[in-house]
């Protein structure tokens, strides 16, 4: 059991907590994850480690409720316990060029670059975060955000905070050499089709870019097979290979049909999720 | 005395045509009258040599006498000085290629029911337990065991018997490995599993799940930091292999492991009770023809598949299943595509899996494993109709604590490298055994290996 210590609404759907979990936190490296279950029968579903106190022994983990599973995480209260909760899983994050670094999170997948770009910052890289979302009431973490990085750029759909358009506008922007100017390395997370486009972006300047691939696990120990990714014609498990693979290798096109394999069902469940439920 | 019967005791099983549709055990189990009556053939040879067949040397004719004496709680007693987990190895063992292979009779007559007789007993105990006193340790240094399959259940069974305090680390959220994802209900009830872990907990066994030796913890911190004496590594053998044809990542397949953990782990057979969903069309291929591969072709027949098969490049003879699986997936109604090698998984526009393009195959002149070599007939290429492929072609040790832990060896197929004929590591301390060191095997090869290292963690502490 992991017990919840704190809890914020950064959209009406997204959710910060932060748990205690003093031997995860004193594993965790930036870009791992963990699995969570939240109750009997309850589904497995991973998780980014968006930040860690090894100090405090405890992670924070972001989720956005999209389906049953995130949904029963989502109702617990502070002091509620997770059921379950494994890792650090996954490989940490290895920059392959260190310089000018961008770390792009589309949705709640900024989140995951908050330790992420502290510790490459600490690392002594200079560090952009381009973050993105449909309106600024949705863009998330702003405050801590700025803290990371040298810059932090903003971007709204409907230009009511930040530049209006993509992140993978702003961040064509900088390969042109605008305010912090091309980077050396790119870091996606966030939703397939952003991480994707991030991908066709730095193709075609070279830049080396890595996403981090959530495709759907039970384990997360390499024993199921299940999260298998193709990157460069070759057959990958996300779960100990990943999550981070070079964007201009992965096979995306298959990454998002086999992350909807299950979308019949997943409606069957829909419904389901209530906080009068979990208890 | 002996009775002379050439035939063996019949196990009670359930009509296939019903249990074909539930998770319920097929094998119903001895009644006393018929436990007494099979043991009863035991010829109490002066040389037992079925002994020598049995990975955990359980002392057979001595528990045979006792049933046929009535006397069960003594049968029970010896069957556990040997084996910590009978109720499971009765069950899933492969008498015939052990025990049983060796048992005098077997030469003109059926061998004596081993296997059926070690399930009763241990099912006898379970009802009517032996009120052994709660184990408290005797020595102070604490033993990790990495991961709670059979070997280390095992292993941690005979150090708690011997005094040790033992914590064993798993990393799923629920102990048992093997046993729990992968073997499932109808062979081995998850009641009986739950209750052999119990027994071990109130022998003083600890298990914490949830961690991950090279993930949560290092194994030098197990020593560092959380003062462990010594390590027993029983990781089991669970990476899956693929066989590298086109179509594998289409939705639709599955490796075994990924279909019987849904189901088995998760109970996605319960969706949408449960949360975790499984897709499971009308025909179903399984590729290869081991116990795992019928425990996936029997569940997915549970879980609603009209058309169950078995996809094997070779033929019935090399087949490496027990052969009571073979024979309930026949009474299933399971289908078998022998001497079928499979090329390559077809799909639709939509990445779907809708069939299986195979090629027939003759055999020729025996292989590395003995074995009579499959070779492609030319231009027999075919395909069959499926929804799924799931693959049960066999797992290799998983990497996960070789990667995160120095001076551990491994040899070209990542299994862990032991003495020879031990189980000592090549880090000081450390021991290993089971499917971790031997590749994929069985239960009871496990358990053996288990055993015998904890006789030796035991030594080496007594140092």
């Amino acid at each position: 059991m992991t017990r919840i210590l704190e809890k914020r609404l950064l959209t009406p759907v997204t959710k910060l907590f932060r748990v205690e979990t003093p031997l995860v936190a004193a594993a965790a490296k930036p870009g791992q994850f963990v699995i969570v279950r939240i109750r009997e029968g309850g589904e497995r579903i991973p998780l980014t480690i968006a930040d860690y106190d090894r100090e405090g022994g405890t992670i924070t983990i972001v989720v956005q409720e999209v389906g049953v599973t995130t949904r029963y995480l989502g109702a617990l209260e502070v002091g509620d316990d997770i059921l379950d909760l494994v890792g650090p899983l996954g490989m940490p994050l290895e920059i392959p060029a260190e310089g000018h670094i961008v770390g792009i999170g589309g949705g709640f997948g900024a989140a995951a670059l908050l330790c992420l770009m502290r510790e490459l910052s600490a690392r002594g890289n200079r560090t952009t975060i381009i973050i993105g979302a449909r309106q600024q009431d949705l863009l998330i973490l702003v405050d801590e955000l700025t803290a990371v990085c040298r810059d932090l750029e903003l971007c709204t759909d409907d230009g009511s905070l930040g530049l209006k358009g993509f992140v993978t506008e702003r961040l064509q922007q900088l390969i042109d050499g605008d305010g912090p100017g091309r980077p050396d390395s790119v870091v996606a997370i966030g939703p397939m089709p952003m991480m994707r486009a991030v991908a066709e972006t730095t193709r075609g300047a070279a830049i080396p870019t890595l996403v981090s691939l959530d495709p759907l696990m039970i384990d997360g120990t390499g024993m199921c097979g299940g999260c298998r990714v193709s990157v460069g014609g070759e057959v990958k498990f996300a779960c100990v290979d990943g999550p981070f693979f070079d964007a201009h290798q992965v096979d995306f096109e298959e990454a998002v049909r086999r992350n909807k394999m299950y979308v019949e069902q997943e409606q069957q469940t829909a419904c389901r999720g209530t906080a009068l439920e979990v208890a | 005395m002996p009775v002379k019967r050439s035939e063996k005791t019949a196990m009670p099983e359930r009509d296939s045509t019903v249990r074909s549709h539930d998770f319920v055990e097929v094998n119903e189990g001895y009644n006393l009258a018929r436990a007494q009556f099979e043991a009863e053939r035991c010829l109490r040879c002066q040389d037992p040599i079925c002994i020598q067949g049995c990975p955990v040397c359980i002392p057979i004719p001595d528990f045979m006498h006792a049933i046929a004496a009535g006397d069960m709680p003594g049968a029970a007693t010896i069957l556990r000085s040997a084996n910590p987990l009978p109720a499971i190895c009765g069950r899933v063992c492969p008498q015939e290629t052990q025990c049983e292979e060796q048992c005098y009779l077997g030469g003109r007559f059926d061998p004596v029911a081993i296997g059926y007789l070690e399930r009763f007993v241990a099912d006898y105990e379970r009802d009517q337990p032996l009120g052994e006193a709660p184990a408290r340790p005797s020595r102070t240094e604490r033993v990790a065991v990495i991961g709670s399959g059979p070997a280390g259940l095992v292993c941690a069974g005979e150090l708690a018997r011997l005094g040790h305090p033992v914590t064993i680390f798993e990393g799923l959220h629920a102990p048992g490995g093997v046993l729990r994802y992968g073997i499932p209900e109808f062979r081995l009830p998850k009641e009986i599993l739950d209750w052999e872990i119990d027994l071990l907990k109130r022998r003083g066994v600890e298990i914490v799940c949830n961690v991950i030796i090279g993930k949560t913890i290092t194994l030098d911190e197990l020593f560092d930091k959380m003062g462990f004496a010594a390590v027993f590594v029983g990781t089991g053998a669970g990476l899956p292999r693929f066989l590298g044809i086109p179509g594998e990542n289409l939705n639709g397949v599955y490796s075994a492991n990924e279909f019987l953990t849904r189901i088995n782990l998760m109970h996605a057979d319960r969706f949408p009770d449960a949360d975790t969903p499984i897709m499971v069309g009308r025909r179903v291929a399984v590729i290869g023809a081991g116990n795992t591969a019928m425990d996936t072709v029997r569940t997915a027949l549970r879980v609603g598949a009209e058309h169950a098969m078995i996809v094997y490049r070779r033929s019935e003879n090399e087949m490496t299943a027990r052969v009571e699986e073979h024979h309930h997936a026949i009474e299933e109604r399971v289908e078998f595509k022998w001497l079928t090698n499979p090329i390559e998984v077809l799909g639709n526009d939509r990445g779907w899996v809708t069939g299986l393009k195979c090629v027939a195959m003759e055999l020729g002149e025996p292989d590395d494993s003995g074995r009579a070599r499959p070779v492609p007939i030319e231009g027999s290429e075919f395909v069959i109709p499926v929804d799924n492929v799931v693959l049960a072609i066999g797992n290799s040790p998983n990497p996960l604590l070789l990667k995160t832990t120095k001076g551990l060896e491994s040899d070209q197929k990542g299994c862990l490298v032991v003495e020879e004929g031990g189980s000592q590591t090549s880090r000081r301390r450390v021991y290993a055994g089971g499917d971790a060191v031997t590749g994929a095997a069985t239960v009871i090869l496990a358990a053996g290996a288990g055993k015998s290292a904890a006789a030796a963690i035991y030594e080496d502490l007594s140092g």
